[in-house]
């Protein structure tokens, strides 16, 4: 699919992770829309999957370690055809398998996520297996920054280049913001790229919601041959709705009638 | 006075409290500033923060820590194990949405067996209070202990007036004879209600707060299991390891059995929705919960 497509894509998943947060009255809405355009891109033309055989053996696993932010990814998938798209009406209502963090029961989301810090090293062995049965598959981790606190991600970026895991690709979506303050105030990162390097891994660093660069990144992988590749994406928290974009309110609060009118009609 | 307010009293009596947080700052959102030499927010690092905060214990200080009951609890357990209770270090983990509190989120969230396994650590004692008025009466004495605490922390409104706390003690309501409601945490409130409910159908009922599960108050209980025909235990928590498995040590610790009814999550993660539906689900309101004990009251034809 091309870039424009994508880009349509990544507009639809937007009006629907809005139209199911605020129906929800659910939070987590603007880690939700910062990795859209990266999400827009992976399910138009990334990743090889199959909506109807979501087990699939050669599929690519996408993993989202951010299971907070499952809105948009069920909003992806729904779009994708691995369910029907009314089935996001469920979302968060009581006793629905859409929890409010991804939850395995739904078709094409690999992993219950939520307890940050899991899919990396859920990832790595995926990757691992697949080496070792010489399947030809890669696996997707997306994190997020705030995320990269956890000291399980640190040990699996120590593990994966150790076992030449080009398999194996992570997207960080680097929002900058986490629950409470913005991520340099609580535990800076940087330099993030610098570290990875460190840490033997292939690291490129693109603007997240531009799409072409995220095609770039993510259709020539791996970067170098034996050695995993980690994306840095720098996005924004809330893209798309400009009361939203870099607002650390909007981790958590929940869209009004008025906000959710004003959003809709930003994006549409 | 609540949590923020207490706080701040500790602190500014005694330098040693010194308040933690993985970037979860419910608790004590308004006061960081106002504390701020002897507050940190660690980051989203549960377990380097229970490693940091035996450091500190190590130095004399005694860190209050806070994060959801799940991370805190099961992400950095073995920390809490080996660092905290091998020493016996006086670091008070403070669990917040425990049990049934979890509202809307799906079993990543849930702790749900947080009580089983922060009792099964050495030197570590358990504090479960019913409400934040129960919580207010027991806080003090537990941070001031030499030891270590897990807490579920809590702050619902209480719908009765509690009586003076004592570690190790339980709460006790009533003398029935028919049946004894064994209950911690947040359902006492529940429990509360279906001892009235039952009390009008005219059943004898009394109603054990336990307060802390561990200390447990064995004199207690021993007392109630000879003096009620049916001892009935409610725990928002797995069957395994919790209020049932204390009692059923305890019973066989004394070579005593009884006939008890457990009530608690049988081996699956309950049904995410906001508390009052969860209730209902998981058949935990007052009113389905004295209909279960009723009816196997009834069965048991004592
Ligand atoms: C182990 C764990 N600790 C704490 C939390 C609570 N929590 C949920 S989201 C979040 C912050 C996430 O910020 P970030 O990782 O930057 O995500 P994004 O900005 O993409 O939403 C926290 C602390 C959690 N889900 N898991
Ligand atoms: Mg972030």
């Amino acid at each position: 699919m091309s870039k424009k497509n994508s880009e349509e894509f990544a507009k639809k998943i937007r009006l629907k992770t809005i139209e199911m947060v605020y129906k929800a009255k659910a939070s987590h809405v603007g880690g939700a829309l910062s990795m859209v355009d990266i999400l827009a891109a992976l399910y138009s033309g990334i990743l090889k999957y199959n909506p109807r055989k979501p087990k699939w053996n050669e599929r690519d696993r996408f993993l989202l370690s951010k299971g907070h932010a499952c809105t948009s990814l069920y909003a992806t998938l729904a779009l994708s055809g691995f369910f029907d798209v009314a089935e996001l009406d469920n979302y968060a209502k009581d006793g629905s398998i859409f929890l409010s963090h991804a939850s395995h029961k739904i078709q094409g989301v690999e992993l219950s996520t939520g307890s940050l810090g899991h899919a990396l090293p859920v990832g790595c062995g995926l990757a691992l297996a697949a080496k070792r049965k010489n399947e030809k598959h890669r696996i997707f981790i997306l994190l997020s920054d705030g995320e990269l606190d956890e000291g399980s991600n640190w040990e699996a970026i120590l593990f994966a280049p150790k076992h030449n895991l080009d398999n194996l690709t992570i997207i960080i979506d680097y929002n900058k913001i986490q629950s409470l303050g913005n991520v340099k105030d609580v535990l800076d990162l940087e330099p993030l790229s610098g570290k990875l390097k460190a840490f033997n891994w292939q690291t490129i660093e693109i603007d997240g919601h531009n799409h072409e660069q995220i095609f770039n990144a993510l259709s020539t992988l791996p970067k170098q041959k034996g050695i995993p590749t980690a994306i840095i994406a720098h996005t924004i928290k809330g893209k798309g709705v400009d009361f939203m974009e870099s607002k650390l309110l909007w981790h958590y609060k929940s869209p009004n009638d008025e906000d959710f009118r004003n959003a809709i009609k930003q994006i549409e | 006075m609540n949590y923020e307010q207490l706080l701040i009293e500790l602190i500014s009596n005694d330098n040693r409290y010194f308040v933690m947080t993985a970037e979860n700052r419910a608790a004590m959102r308004g006061i960081t500033n106002q504390i701020k030499n002897n507050f940190i927010d660690t980051g989203i690092t549960e377990q380097t923060m229970i490693g940091m905060a035996a450091g500190l214990a190590l130095r004399g200080r005694v860190p209050i820590v806070h994060a959801l009951a799940t991370f805190l609890t099961m992400r950095a357990f073995e920390f809490i194990r080996t660092d905290v209770g091998i020493p016996n270090l006086p670091v008070k983990i403070m669990g917040s949405v425990a049990g049934f509190l979890s509202e809307a989120n799906g079993p990543t969230h849930q702790a749900i067996e947080d009580v089983s396994i922060m009792r099964g650590i050495p030197n570590m004692n358990v504090f479960c209070p019913a409400d934040l008025q129960d919580f207010n009466l027991g806080i003090k004495k537990v941070l001031q202990h030499d030891n270590p605490f897990y807490i579920r922390y809590l702050n619902l409104p209480n719908v009765v007036e509690h009586s003076e706390f004592e570690i190790g003690k339980a709460e006790v309501f009533g003398n029935g004879k028919d049946i004894a409601i064994l209950v911690y945490g947040m359902l006492f409130t529940q429990a509360f209600k279906v001892k009235e409910i039952l009390e009008k159908k005219g059943y004898s009922v009394r109603l054990l707060n336990l307060r802390t599960l561990k200390p447990i108050d064995e004199t207690e209980i021993l007392k109630t299991v000879n003096e009620c025909k049916l001892i009935v235990t409610i725990e928002d928590h797995f069957i395994t390891g919790g209020l049932y498995s204390i009692l059923a040590e305890l019973l066989l610790r004394n070579k005593k059995t009884t006939e008890v009814l457990p009530i608690a999550l049988m081996n699956k993660w309950f049904k995410p929705a906001l508390l009052n539906d969860v209730l209902e689900y998981e058949g935990f309101t007052a009113n389905k919960l004295a209909i279960k004990i009723e009816n196997y009251f009834e069965e048991k034809n004592f």
